[in-house]
């Protein structure tokens, strides 16, 4: 679909970048500096990164060794988006030529994964050997893979070996009392395990592995599936475990959850969180290990910016032969990304001078691409980022989703309607443009349209915004009292 | 004895490929196939039959 594809051309910005006073480098946040060196240019973890530095995962891992209620093994389908579900099963020879495909066309390529779309330690032999040819190829491509976990005790000298400096660790519970409502069973030293004896096996493995992976200087995300009444206020506890464990980042997740889809919970009508039920979550885990509020759940085989998908460009009939790597294309783009990140940090401390004080707070909604800028016409946007704003400066609070209402003449209501619940308590939304229809619907929702920030970086605009419409209110009390 | 793979259930995650004692089975056209002449049904190595134990899919690794 050439609609999701983002050029490089569409993020850099068209005047010249001025030189700039270097500013200090942008902190990570409490974390301790050789971690934060470790995640700074990592597309999925640095939340400054994420929007210049792309990251494809290559499907050679289709065994699984557990089976997840959210999981359904047999579906496969191109229309899917969720993690764990891919169309293109690749050996390691097959997947190294997508990736020098892939690092010839897109420069900001900088992170491999194995994510599945079964459990890259369940098919250790093809996950490393797909590490080896592309360290030997592409030696600055950061390695990382996700994994349930019940492998991993096993496998940790082979990851640290292998370089890999980032694992993804899926722990949904800490208790076997609610795993084994989420495991029906697990396949481990030779046989079949079920209920609380699958879950207690599990979770041990987890909790060794996490703590091996730690004791052996390697990063560790931890990823939790939010799944309401059944895990959800449970992961407060996992969120405290996980941390003292040593885990980085703690990322909650949404249950995606629909009869359609043939998993137990789909077929069960087990619910998903409203994104108003997630962020409460996310808010109350905030003191907890680190969470990634800008994780999208992308695809065991995405190829890509985050929330962005350029997979069906390098599906394996269009590799023809040996794709011509250039490294130069690569440090430009590098250097491309110094000159960016130091321009939108001055525009940021100047937007924050210019916040008003108060105790005022807001949501915003942005449209995105990508590139960090507001460059997505609203009737494209498949997400919206959200940003809280208030006096002191803003903070991402996360994508919501939203069916993409703009697909052609019919049902357009609908969609529309989608969107407008996914903007739920959201005062303004930034978009690069958006129709005059839409424009009357959200306003009649109360939702402000701007798009006069259109292909300006997201947060300095999101605090304008902000400044702005208090600036108007203020305004307004002002009139109505003096009249 | 053997066992068989129902192709119709068969999802091509070869994680029975792996776990066969005695590399009995082996991928034909993305699918996974059981050579009979070669399954034990794990006796005599396994307390069950890996491939069924394995398998993501419900009645898809059977004895024939
Ligand atoms: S484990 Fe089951 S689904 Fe997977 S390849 Fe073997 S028979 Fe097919
Ligand atoms: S029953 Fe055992 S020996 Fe026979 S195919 Fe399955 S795993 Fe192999």
């Amino acid at each position: 679909m050439a609609s999701r594809v983002v050029s490089l051309a569409s993020i850099v910005r068209p005047k010249d970048l001025a030189k700039r006073r270097a500013e200090p480098a942008a902190c990570g946040g409490g974390m301790d500096p050789a971690t934060w060196d470790k995640v700074k240019d990592h597309p999925c973890y640095s939340e400054e990164a994420h929007h210049f530095y792309a990251r494809m995962h290559v499907a050679v891992a289709p065994a699984c060794n557990i089976q997840c209620n959210y999981c359904n093994r047999k579906y496969d389908c191109s229309n899917e988006s969720r993690p764990g579900v891919v169309s293109e099963k690749l050996d390691p020879e097959q997947a190294l030529r997508k990736v020098m495909a892939v690092a010839a066309k897109v420069p900001q390529l900088s992170v491999l994964g194995v994510a599945g779309p079964g459990d890259a330690l369940a098919n250790p032999h093809k996950t490393f050997r797909t590490f080896d040819l592309v360290a030997r190829a592409l030696p600055h491509i950061k390695l990382c893979l996700s994994t349930n976990g019940l492998a991993l005790p096993d496998h940790v000298a082979a990851i640290r070996d292998h370089g890999v400096d980032h694992v993804t660790v899926t722990i949904n519970a800490v208790d076997p009392e609610v795993a084994e409502r989420i495991y029906p069973w697990i396949f481990h030293d030779h046989r079949r395990w079920t209920g609380r004896e699958a879950a207690r096996i599990l979770l041990d493995r987890q909790m060794e592995g996490v703590a091996a992976l730690v004791a052996s200087g390697v990063l560790v995300k931890v990823n939790s599936v939010m799944i309401p009444g059944v895990n959800d206020d449970h992961l407060i506890e996992v969120n405290a475990a996980v941390k003292s464990a040593g885990a980085f980042l703690h990322n909650v997740m949404p249950l995606i959850s629909d009869p359609a889809h043939g998993t137990r919970f789909g077929l069960d009508g087990q619910p998903g969180p409203s994104p108003a039920e997630l962020s409460a979550l996310q808010e109350r885990l905030e003191g907890g290990a680190k969470l990634m509020r800008h994780c999208r759940q992308c695809r065991a085989d995405a190829v890509g910016m985050l929330g962005e998908d350029r997979n069906e460009e390098f599906t394996l009939d269009r590799l023809d032969g040996e794709a011509a790597y250039h490294p130069e294309a690569r440090e430009a783009y590098v250097a491309f990304v110094e000159r960016e990140m130091e321009d939108r940090r001055m525009a940021e401390r100047t937007a924050r001078q210019a916040l008003p004080a108060g105790a005022e707070t807001m949501l915003v909604a942005v449209a995105t691409k990508g590139g960090g800028r507001i460059n997505q016409h609203f009737g494209h946007a498949r997400e919206f980022q959200i940003f809280e704003v208030d006096g002191a400066g803003c903070r991402p609070l996360g994508e919501r989703r939203a069916e993409n209402y703009c697909q052609g003449g019919f049902g357009e209501d609908e969609r529309l309607e989608a969107v407008l619940a996914a903007l739920d308590g959201v005062s303004a939304v930034l978009v690069a443009r958006i129709g005059d229809c839409p424009r009357r619907r959200l306003a009649e929702a109360g939702i402000a349209v701007l798009d006069d920030f259109a292909y300006e970086y997201i947060e300095p605009s999101v605090m304008a915004c902000f400044a702005r419409m208090i600036a108007q209110r203020q305004g307004y009390d002002t009139l109505m009292a003096s009249a | 004895m053997a066992y068989k793979i129902v192709e119709a259930n068969c999802t091509g995650c070869g994680a029975c490929e792996f776990e066969c004692p005695n590399q009995a089975i082996s991928e034909k056209g993305g699918l996974f196939i059981i050579d009979a002449a070669k399954c034990t049904e794990c006796e005599g190595a396994f307390d069950s039959a890996q491939c069924a134990a394995v398998c993501p899919v419900d009645d898809t690794c059977i004895p024939v």
